[in-house]
């Protein structure tokens, strides 16, 4: 009644007056609580007078019986949030509390109103409260003192922050306001299973940090609780002191630090040197960086000294020692440390370096041994990554550069020595120099590329050997014209040196080097711009060899520009280049080769073998790619006519003997049709905002090819090519009418006739095509493939094709070449086609059941892990039915669908484990290596089942896993050691 | 010295690199070409060759006393307690020889030691191999006794029938830290 205004509050009190003042505390307590209630609906109604006769009447019920308090305090918490409260109330409110109420003798809900109370006031009475001075700080620290409940003290904790925040009188009481917090640090709750509230000792911790470092007038009691905790037994208390002393550094200046200074370095070095814990390790050099950054920051007065200088060379004092002992423990930890603190402000990182630098290079020539010697280049190099924080070296204050020479002698030293663990770390370092503007000379970077060519092409080790090139390619785009002017120029060079006396295989891996060379250090426009032509160069002059194994030398080229091409697609004017340069010329060569193959079979033949048109592949569509479509259309426009007219004209050396008409019926066109490869390559990589000219006639010449085709290559590249198509082209009439056509063209061929493979594979890529892209034909297409498992010629083929539709293609329908692909596809097709699949093989013929299997067992294979899991129950009679199957296909894929489950699903696996001990054991014996490997890693994984299930079994399979222990092949020995090793651990005590 | 705390046994022992996972090589992968049994495979089946100790073992041996934290112990292999060119195995003859070098040449747990590898070594290779585990000459006060107990199969067999035993060597041999 009071909310519609029908009854005032006042008229509720006189109707309650014979309640209220009922002499039994328990009929007392009913009449507040339900006024309290009555308060709790419209506090927001009172007039600004009611809420003064309220607040008085509450007041004196404070000193009532017990049993009224709670509801006396309801009240209050109703009245304390009414904004017409009068100035003076919200005081009297609090004193009659802390005067009257002994808080923590309330129950925990009755608490939790008294807090709620004072952060109601504060929030809306913050200057009257402020004049209570330090009364109202001390009132409240009796109110939470001694407080337990995890839900009150997160509330406590934040009136704490705000008391602090908000810059309330403190007065004498800091200590006091710090004992009634630190009290609880550090942090022990653990929350009771199926706890509601969902309070995480998480949440208390940092609500409890985040008291304990808000303000420097905590640091003198706070300094020395840290240390204390630091020496923990506890790993958590060391990690949450180290972390509150890393927080509290932001805001302390040196003035808190001064006096702790050497106790908190001894406890962190002690930390480090002692731990095993990567965590503990972490915090404390992260406390140290701190505590560093913090003295290097602090604004000091001009009488008081700055103390980052001692504190950094007590801990030199602590740590330099150590680094000259590669051998021992506790030369990292001692180069961590310092690099902790150094890594904290420049000025730091001059103290440390100008000591540590020159003892480390000195260090270096007096241990002679490789392993001494990697150690302390690794640290030399953590010292030099530290100074690229800083980006440029400023000539007057480095100590780095006035140690340029040693520096670079070490350096160069370690790439000259056999060890190929120290060469690594050579080039890692060399990197680094490299980024430091300014460091190097001009002289020593052409001793740089020297040494990175060397080890480019002649180290041994090929991991030597790759990171060289990887330096080379970062370093290029700082030195352009050192890498241009100098190491291009020797890699064509030793390209095209014919050398008589090497034997063949040396030189042939000397030009794999080359040509990997080349392509990594593209990594800069202007490199781009030499490289390209010379691998072009190179690969048509393989092309004009006739060396044997010259497939092998074109498929290393095209590898190398595929590396170009990525490279440079996020450089446009690089890019666009590369895209004119090389598309053209690799169309010219090929077409070149294809109409010399109808005139003269034998020359160039190599460049049209598959394994070379599938290389050049990825070449023509990372250099797509990533055209604007200003730019795809103008390269669209030459290439399409090429193909469907002959239109040679935008070909580098374009005369040639005879047309070029690849769609073209003839026998002795076949070679020009293998190029429709180069076709798909560029015309599915672009963009789906370009036009395809004259598309529909493309499409329908694909269509045609790919039914007529005698070629498996070729039509199954048509294929790819029409469906790649067929993915980006805009819904719509069209579509439809094209898609129809290729249904009509594919249902005879799949029905009968020498080409029914070919319409099998047209079948496979359109339905992916419009699976990927959710298109209401895909579910028919689909169901056509279902049908084929049941075909005793196509079976096998189609089953295999489910995994087709469901792997990411390398060449087309991907993502990268903007295929139109939905991201729930492969679970949207479980959930269609696995049923049928299901359905399928309980009526197929036992001569076909395989084929359901192996189809199930591809979908179920490319689902990801967690879908798997929760969806396999209900399929694991089946899969338990397939492990039986003699196919290895489906033997392998179901057992790397079991392999999770048994680890994440035991209790349902638990029901099956005798079929699941029995044929895990016998396909341990395949002839098939991968099948054994995943039999056993299968064993293995049973071990998490629940111990007393296996129990039974553990003899038998411990003595059938004896059997693998003997294997031929080493990497199933390996698996049958671990599986056996585990089942012996089953049960047995210490496991 | 370091301040605070206890002054440690051993705070800065000498530490070997680990040799790192063994790569898979194009004919291990072929299924038909058979891969020989050779030192590297026995090295790595070795507790704490490549895998590392519950440290619980190690506390046990007092060979660090600072290492309490199981998440990462250091292996006998760092401590070079074992290493690949001490291990020698005959595929053809079907023999095995192990020498491990306890870190302190009164290291008390030396027969434990042995005893792990020994364990492992059986539970891991085919039946048709014959064991030989021994500490390296010249590196134990009492190495000829703690041979002579690995190499006597009744001991060795009645060492894992004592439960409290046979759970230190397991707690070693589990790779589960």
């Amino acid at each position: 009644g009071v909310k519609d205004g029908s009854w005032t509050v006042l008229q509720v009190v006189e109707a309650l007056g014979s309640c209220l003042e009922n002499t039994d505390p328990r009929t007392r307590g009913r009449g507040i609580q339900l006024l309290s209630q009555v308060l709790h609906q419209c506090y927001s109604l009172l007039q600004e007078k009611e809420v003064l006769h309220l607040v008085l009447f509450y007041e004196n019920r404070l000193q009532d019986h017990h049993l009224v308090i709670p509801s006396v305090l309801q009240g209050l918490r109703a009245l304390s949030m009414c904004e017409v409260l009068s100035p003076g109330l919200a005081v009297s409110v609090l004193k009659a509390i802390f005067q009257e109420v002994h808080v923590q003798s309330l129950l925990q809900l009755d608490r939790h109103t008294v807090y709620s109370i004072i952060t109601n006031f504060m929030g809306s009475r913050e200057e009257e409260l402020k004049g209570l001075g330090a009364d109202f700080t001390f009132g409240f620290i009796q109110v939470m003192d001694g407080e337990k409940d995890p839900r009150n003290l997160l509330v406590a904790f934040q009136i704490v922050r705000d008391l602090i925040a908000k810059n309330y009188a403190l007065g004498p009481f800091v200590e006091e306001l710090f004992e009634v917090t630190s009290c609880y640090f550090p942090i022990d709750f653990t929350p009771p299973p199926n706890d509601p509230h969902g309070i995480q000792r998480e949440d208390l911790i940092l609500s409890l940090r985040a008291v304990l470092a808000s303000t420097p007038q905590f640091a003198e009691f706070l300094l020395p609780l840290l240390i204390e905790k630091m020496d923990s037994d506890l790993q958590s208390a060391k990690l949450d002191s180290l972390q509150t002393l890393t927080a509290c550094c932001a805001i302390y200046g040196q003035k808190e630090l001064q006096e702790f200074l050497p106790s908190l370095w001894s406890s962190l070095r002690r930390e480090v040197f002692q731990t095993a814990s990567e965590k503990v390790e972490a915090e404390c050099l992260a406390a140290l960086h701190a505590l560093s950054a913090c003295l290097s920051c602090s604004v000091l007065s001009s009488d008081t000294e700055d103390l980052l200088d001692s504190f950094l060379s007590s801990i030199l004092q602590d740590c330099r020692h150590h680094l000259c002992e590669p051998d021992m423990k506790l030369v990292w930890p001692s180069a961590k440390l310092l690099q902790a603190a150094a890594g904290a402000s420049l000025r730091a990182y001059h103290h440390v370096t100008c000591s540590v630098l020159p003892l480390l290079l000195e260090q270096y020539t007096k241990h002679p041994q490789s392993s001494q010697r990697r150690t302390i280049l690794e640290m030399l190099l953590g010292f030099l990554e530290l100074q690229q924080k800083w980006g440029h070296v400023e000539e007057d204050e480095s100590t780095l550069l006035s140690l340029r020479a040693p520096v670079c002698s070490v350096v160069f030293s370690a790439l000259t020595d056999p060890s190929v663990h120290l060469q690594l770390v050579g080039i890692r370092a060399l990197t680094v120099l490299g980024s430091l503007q300014g460091f190097l000379s001009p002289s020593d970077l052409e001793l740089v590329v020297d040494h990175l060519i060397r080890l480019s092409l002649h180290e041994e080790d090929s991991q030597s050997s790759e990171a060289a090139m990887e330096a080379a390619g970062s370093l290029a785009p700082i030195y352009p014209k050192v890498f241009t002017g100098r190491m291009v120029p020797r890699l064509e060079e030793e390209l095209q040196s014919e050398r008589e006396e090497e034997s063949s295989r040396d030189h042939c891996s000397l030009r794999q080097r080359c040509l990997q060379a080349l392509a990594a250090v593209s990594t800069h426009t202007s490199i781009v711009r030499e490289t390209v032509p010379v691998l072009l160069q190179h690969l048509r002059k393989v092309q004009k060899g006739s060396e044997a194994g010259s497939a092998q030398d074109m498929v290393s080229v095209c590898q190398s520009l595929h590396r170009v091409a990525l490279q440079c697609q996020r450089d446009t004017e690089g890019y666009w280049y590369y895209h004119q340069t090389v598309v053209p010329c690799l169309l010219a060569m090929a077409v070149q080769a294809a109409m010399q193959e109808s005139t003269h079979p034998l020359l160039g033949k190599a460049l049209l073998e598959e394994e070379v048109l599938a290389a050049m592949v990825p070449v023509i569509s990372a250099a797509t790619t990533h055209l604007s479509p200003e730019l795809a259309a103008q390269s669209v426009s030459h290439v399409v006519p090429l193909f469907l007219d002959g239109e040679v004209s935008f070909l580098p050396q374009n005369s040639f003997p005879c047309s070029f008409q690849p769609f073209e019926d003839g026998e002795c066109l076949e070679a020009q049709r293998r190029l429709v490869a180069l076709l798909m390559a560029f015309v599915c990589s672009l963009p789906r905002n370009v036009a395809v000219p004259q598309q529909e006639r493309l499409l329908r010449e694909l269509l045609a090819l790919s039914c007529s085709c005698n070629c498996p290559f070729t039509a199954t590249t048509a294929a790819k090519c029409f469906a790649g198509l067929v993915n980006k082209h805009t819904a719509g009439q069209q579509l439809d009418e094209i898609l129809q056509l290729a249904v009509n063209r594919m249902e005879p061929g799949l029905a009968e006739g020498p080409r029914r493979m070919q319409a099998l594979t047209l079948l496979l890529w359109v339905t992916k095509a419009l699976v990927l892209r959710y298109h209401p034909l895909s579910s028919h297409l689909t169901d056509k493939l279902l049908g084929l498992l049941g075909d005793a010629e196509l079976g096998p083929a189609a089953a295999d094709g489910f995994s087709l539709l469901m792997a990411e293609s390398p060449d087309v329908l991907h993502k990268g070449c903007h295929a139109d692909v939905r991201i729930m596809f492969r679970q949207r097709f479980f959930t269609d086609n696995v049923p049928k699949l299901v359905q399928g093989f309980h009526g197929a013929g036992p001569d076909v059941k395989a084929n359901y299997l192996k189809g199930l067992s591809h979908v179920l294979n490319h689902l990801p892990k967690p879908v798997l899991v929760t969806e396999l129950p209900t399929l694991l009679s089946l899969l338990l039915e397939a492990l039986s199957c003699s196919d290895r296909v489906v033997q392998l894929s179901t057992l790397s669908c079991l392999q999770p489950l048994l680890l994440e699903a035991p209790q349902i696996m638990s029901l099956h484990v005798d079929t699941l001990v029995t044929k895990f054991l016998s396909l341990t014996s395949s002839p098939t290596m991968a099948v054994r490997i995943a039999a056993l890693r299968c064993a293995h994984a049973l071990t998490s089942l629940p111990t007393t299930v296996l129990l039974p079994y553990k003899a038998r399979v411990i003595r059938a896993l004896a059997k693998p222990l003997d294997d031929k092949k080493r990497l199933v020995r390996k698996e049958a050691v671990a599986a056996r090793g585990e089942w012996f651990l089953l049960g047995s005590p210490g496991r | 010295g370091p301040g605070g705390g206890a002054p440690l046994e051993n705070a800065n022992p000498l530490i070997y690199r680990r040799s790192g996972e063994r790569p898979v090589t194009a004919r291990e992968e072929d299924d038909e070409l058979p891969d020989s049994i050779d030192d590297r495979e026995i090295f790595d089946i070795l507790p704490g060759g490549s895998v590392p100790l519950r440290s619980a073992f190690l506390n046990r041996a007092h060979l660090i006393r600072s290492i309490n934290d199981p998440e990462h112990p250091l292996t006998l292999e760092e401590l070079n307690v074992v290493e690949q060119v001490r291990v020698k195995v005959n595929d053809a003859e079907s023999t095995v020889a192990v020498e491990f070098t306890p870190t302190i040449p009164h290291c008390s747990m030396a027969t434990l030691i042995g005893l792990s590898i020994k364990v492992k070594l059986i539970r891991s290779l085919p039946e048709r191999f014959k064991l030989d585990v021994h500490i390296t000459p010249g590196t134990h006060a009492s190495e000829h006794a703690v041979n002579k107990q690995l190499a006597d199969k009744e001991r060795v067999a009645a060492a894992l029938e004592n439960s409290h035993l046979l759970e230190v060597v397991n707690q070693c041999l589990s790779a589960r830290s």
